[in-house]
């Protein structure tokens, strides 16, 4: 069996309104986190990787891009359902996070709803930094 | 202060194609591990044609074209003041590497907070494949602080 079937199978217990999901940490952000990500993402904007700029623009220094921190919320969403059980994913961008942070990502389902005919899950999503900062908070529908 | 009578304003559309190396990269960026999201086999075996792209991939290739941020000068932005607000994608069909995507953005609105120290401004974007089957919309917004 892959790796990506043991994954799903871990899923044998039906979900239900109240689990929580299985919580990602990710290693503490760096200036190697920022430049892989402007590189991979196409998202080049200098506030992310130019110190020069980031002072200029009356900042301390460069900080993650927002979409950074949803790239981990997705990973939450994949590493608990297939993909294509997605349906809606919601973000919030309310707080800037920082080199150093490590972006704690943790969810729970809140409830059972009805859409176009479908059964969903409701997700509540947060993605926190270590001293308990909230930076993102969001939402994803889930199929059943 | 931005100019409001921008609201509606069709942006030009690109299309881009999705590239399995450029999947990878991502996945390295964000620390993907899972195999759907770095081998063929593993994709197909999970559902997929190729390589899916993942949940907020779309985002960035809605930046795939010459000036990723004109939108951004066409309603007067100014760059070191800018942060992301909120993004929403709504999905319709799976993504994977070898489609061809068709991104087609409005700004759909704009307005401001705090007697104009926040500004907000508005984009939705339709995802279309090169069946022409509408797979995703994004919906994202940015602030601008003034003063």
């Amino acid at each position: 069996m892959d790796k990506a079937n043991t994954m799903n199978s871990k899923l044998s217990k039906p979900l239900a309104v109240g689990d929580s999901l299985p919580p990602l940490t990710m290693p503490a952000i760096n200036r190697t986190t920022l430049a892989l990500y402007a590189g991979a993402s196409g998202d080049h904007n200098p506030i992310h990787i130019d110190l020069d700029f980031a002072r200029k623009a009356r900042m301390p220094d460069v900080f993650a891009h927002g979409m950074l921190s949803m790239a981990y919320l997705g990973r939450l969403l994949t590493n608990w359902v297939p993909q294509q059980k997605i349906r809606q994913f919601n973000a919030r961008f309310v707080g800037i996070t920082h080199l150093g942070n490590l972006v704690h990502c943790s969810g729970k389902v809140v409830a059972q709803i009805e859409q176009d005919g479908e059964q969903l899950f409701k997700v509540e999503i947060l993605a926190a930094n270590q001293y308990g900062e909230t930076k993102i908070l969001g939402d994803a529908l889930i199929a059943l | 202060m931005l100019d409001k009578n921008l609201i509606g304003t069709v942006l030009p559309p690109h299309t881009v194609a999705l590239e399995a190396g450029r999947l990878r990269f991502f996945a390295k960026a964000i620390g993907e591990t899972n195999p759907v999201y770095l081998d063929e086999a593993a994709a197909q075996a999970a559902g997929y044609a190729s390589l899916p792209a993942p949940p907020t991939f779309l985002f960035c290739l809605e930046m795939e074209q010459p000036d990723p941020l004109a939108w951004l000068k066409v309603i007067g932005a100014d760059l070191s003041r800018i942060l992301h607000g909120e993004q929403s994608f709504r999905y319709f069909l799976p993504v994977c590497a070898g489609d061809q995507l068709t991104f087609q953005t409005s700004i759909s609105d704009m307005y401001d907070k705090k007697g104009g120290a926040l500004e907000f401004v508005v984009r939705q974007t339709r995802v279309s494949n090169q069946r022409g089957e509408h797979v995703a919309d994004l919906t994202g917004s940015v602030v601008q602080r003034n003063g």
